[in-house]
C-alpha cells in the first residue's frame, strides 16, 4: 500500500477514535453520520485542502463546509488532529463553557467555516462563499458535506440550481451516502434517487465514489476532476457506523452516544484496526 | 403637506445603494427576482459583477448573502418583507443572527401599504420577527432622506441589520441636515403633554395627527423611533418622564413591533399609560394604499384618538 494511503487510513481510523471518546464523554450526539464520513474528512484536511492551523482565517485558504452539521464529531475530531486546538478540548464536546458544540460554531471553534446543523444551509452558505472567492479570483476551492437526508430540503435545490447558473467550478460537494436517517432508510422516508441524475440534471459534474476507498476518495477530489465552468458533486456511497461493526447499518445509531461499555467495544475494535494498518506494509 | 416632495423609502434604498457602491468596493447586492421593485436594479445596472439575482429563492439568498459575508463582502439581500423575514427567517436566524455575518438585508414592501397585492404581499409582522433574532438590529427609515442616511450607516456597522422599506410614494419629511445613528431616536416636535412614538410612513400621519391635535390645544411630542433595535432607551424614557403617557404608532401589527418594544421599555423602567396605534391583529386586504391605512386604524385620526385616550387614562390615573 502506498504510503500517502496508508497515512490517510489510519488518520481515518484515529478521527474515528477520537469521535467514540468525545461521543461517550458527552453522553449525546451522532454516532454514525459521523463515522461514516471520516474517511472523506481525513482525506479532505490531511491531503488535499491548502489551510493553515496556525492561521485559520488564511485569505486564500480551501475551506470545508460540513452542512450536515450534526456529524461534528468527525470535524472536531479532524480541526484537533490537524492542531486548531488542543485535543484536550474534544473531551467538552456538549458540554457547559466548550468551544464545541452540539452543532458547529464558527465563532467558538477555530477552523470551523460556518455555523451549521439546520440543513442545507450550509450548502447554500458555501455557495456564497464560492461566489465571494470568485469575485476576488482566489485560488481556494469551497468544499461541502450534504448527507443524504438532507437533499430532502428544498433550499438544497435552490443551491444546486443557483451554483451552476454561477458557473461556480470552485465549488465542490461531498454527498455522505449511507441510506439512513433518523426515522429508517433514506429510500423509505423519502427517495432522493436518482440522486446522480438529478444532480447531472441541475448542471453539476458528478462523481459516484466509494466513501471509504481512499483512492477513489482522493482521485474524485482532485483538482483534475474539475471542469471549467461547472461544480462538482460526489455521490459517496458510504456506510453508516463505518468502522465499528454493532453501528455499522443500524438507524437506532444516527443520533445516540455510546455508553461507556459500548465505548469499550468500539475502541477495541478500532484500536485493533490501527494497530493492523501500522503493521500492514 | 400637499406639496411636498414625495418619493418611496424602496426607490430611496436603491438610489443610495449605488451611491454606496461607487465608494464601497466591498458591497454586493442580492435580489430574489424583484429587483424592479426593490429597485436594486439600479445598483445591477452600473455594478453587474457585483449583483446577483438568485432567482426565486429567498432562503438560499439569505445563506448565500452570509457565505459572501464570511469572503469580507458587505452583501445587501433584498426582497419583499413577508419573503425576506418571513419565509426565509430560520436562514436569517442560523445563517445571520448566530453568526453575527455583516449581512444587511433591506426588504421592502413592508406592511399594508403593499395596498392592491393583498394580505399575501403584506407584511405587518416582520419587525416582530427580526426583533427576536439576538444580534439582530431593526430600522424603520420615516422617508427618502433618512433612508439613505440609514444605508450608508448599515454598511458601516459591523453586524447583522434588517432595513424596513415601503412601497408607496411618500412625502420627504427631512432634509440633508437631518442626523441618522443607528439607536437613536429623534425628536421631531417637542412637546409637554403626550408623547408619540412612530416609525416608518406612519411618522407623516402622526404629524398631520399632531396638527389636530394642536388645533385641540393639546402639546403633543413627537420622536421618530426609526432604530426599534437596539431601542435608544434614554431618548423614549426622557420624553415620557416629561410628559408622563404615550402612543406607540406603526403599521405593524401591534403584538411584536414597536408598540411592544416600548411596552417593554415602559412596563420595566416607567409605568405609563400607553396606546397602540397599529394593525389589530388581522390580515388586511386588496385595496389602494391609502384607504388601508383608514380602513385599518392606521390614520391621523386614530392617531388623534389613540394620544385623547392615552391622555384621559394619565388624568385619571392622578
Amino acid at each position: 500500500m502506498p504510503d500517502k494511503i496508508k497515512e490517510l487510513k489510519i488518520k481515518a481510523t484515529q478521527l474515528r477514535i477520537d469521535i467514540i471518546k468525545m461521543l461517550s464523554a458527552a453522553g449525546s450526539g451522532h454516532s454514525g453520520g459521523s463515522l461514516s464520513a471520516a474517511d472523506i474528512v481525513a482525506c479532505l484536511y490531511f491531503s488535499v485542502m491548502r489551510h493553515n492551523p496556525q492561521n485559520p482565517r488564511w485569505e486564500e485558504r480551501d475551506r470545508f463546509v460540513l452542512s450536515k452539521g450534526h456529524a461534528c464529531p468527525v470535524l472536531y475530531a479532524a480541526l484537533a488532529e490537524a492542531g486548531y486546538f488542543p485535543k484536550e478540548e474534544l473531551l467538552t464536546l456538549r458540554k457547559l463553557n466548550s468551544i464545541l458544540q452540539g452543532h458547529p460554531d464558527m465563532n467558538k471553534t477555530p477552523g470551523v467555516e460556518f455555523s451549521s446543523g439546520s440543513l442545507g444551509q450550509g450548502f447554500a452558505a458555501a455557495f456564497g462563499m464560492a461566489l465571494g472567492y470568485k469575485l476576488d479570483n482566489k485560488p481556494g476551492r469551497i468544499f461541502v458535506m450534504l448527507g443524504d437526508g438532507e437533499c430532502q430540503e428544498g433550499i438544497v435545490w435552490e443551491t444546486a440550481m443557483g451554483a451552476s447558473h454561477y458557473k461556480l467550478d470552485n465549488l465542490t460537494a461531498i454527498l455522505d451516502y449511507n441510506n439512513l436517517q433518523i426515522d429508517g432508510k433514506v429510500s423509505e422516508i423519502m427517495e432522493i434517487a436518482p440522486i446522480v441524475d438529478k444532480f447531472r440534471a441541475f448542471g453539476w459534474t458528478v462523481y459516484e465514489i466509494d466513501g471509504h476507498n481512499i483512492e477513489e476518495i482522493l482521485w474524485a477530489l482532485s483538482t483534475e476532476r474539475i471542469v471549467a465552468g461547472k461544480p462538482t458533486m460526489i455521490i459517496a456511497r458510504t456506510v453508516k457506523g463505518k468502522g465499528v461493526s454493532f453501528m455499522e447499518n443500524q438507524v437506532d445509531w444516527h443520533g445516540k452516544a455510546p455508553t461507556p461499555q459500548e465505548a469499550e467495544l468500539a475502541l477495541k475494535e478500532l484500536y485493533e484496526e490501527l494497530e493492523r494498518l501500522k503493521e500492514d506494509g | 403637506m400637499a406639496e411636498q416632495a414625495v418619493k418611496s423609502t424602496r426607490r430611496a434604498y436603491g438610489e443610495a445603494l449605488l451611491e454606496l457602491g461607487e465608494r464601497e468596493e466591498r458591497v454586493v447586492v442580492l435580489d430574489a427576482d424583484l429587483s424592479k421593485s426593490t429597485y436594486t436594479n439600479l445598483f445591477a445596472k452600473r455594478f453587474p459583477h457585483r449583483f446577483f439575482n438568485m432567482g426565486i429563492s429567498e432562503c438560499k439568498m439569505i445563506c448565500c448573502a452570509a457565505g459572501l459575508a464570511t469572503t469580507g463582502k458587505i452583501p445587501f439581500a433584498s426582497s419583499f418583507a413577508v419573503f425576506a423575514a418571513g419565509r426565509a427567517w430560520e436562514m436569517v436566524r442560523l445563517s445571520i443572527g448566530y453568526t453575527n455575518l455583516n449581512v444587511k438585508i433591506a426588504a421592502s414592501h413592508a406592511g399594508i401599504s403593499v395596498g392592491e397585492d393583498g394580505p399575501t404581499h403584506h407584511c405587518a409582522e416582520d419587525i416582530a420577527l427580526m426583533r427576536v433574532i439576538p444580534n439582530m438590529s431593526v430600522l424603520v427609515p420615516a422617508d427618502a432622506i433618512e433612508t439613505r442616511k440609514m444605508v450608508f450607516a448599515a454598511a458601516e456597522w459591523e453586524g447583522p441589520i434588517y432595513i424596513r422599506l415601503g412601497r408607496p410614494d411618500i412625502p420627504i419629511l427631512f432634509d440633508d441636515s437631518y442626523r441618522f445613528q443607528i439607536g437613536k431616536a429623534y425628536v421631531i416636535k417637542e412637546g409637554k403633554d403626550v408623547s408619540i412614538f412612530a416609525c416608518g410612513l406612519m411618522v407623516w400621519q402622526a404629524i398631520e395627527a399632531l396638527e389636530l391635535l394642536e388645533k385641540e390645544g393639546i402639546d403633543a411630542e413627537l420622536v421618530n423611533v426609526s432604530t426599534v433595535k437596539p431601542l435608544d432607551e434614554e431618548t423614549i424614557l426622557r420624553s415620557l418622564s416629561k410628559t408622563g403617557c404615550a402612543v406607540s404608532v406603526e403599521e405593524h401589527n401591534i403584538i411584536g413591533g414597536l408598540g411592544s418594544a416600548i411596552a417593554e421599555l415602559i412596563g420595566e423602567k416607567l409605568p405609563a399609560p400607553l396606546e397602540r396605534v397599529g394593525i389589530r391583529d388581522r390580515f388586511a386586504e386588496s385595496a389602494n394604499w391609502k384607504e388601508l391605512l383608514k380602513k385599518y386604524n392606521l390614520s391621523p385620526q386614530d392617531i388623534r384618538d389613540s394620544a385623547i385616550r392615552a391622555l384621559r387614562r394619565k388624568v385619571e390615573k392622578r
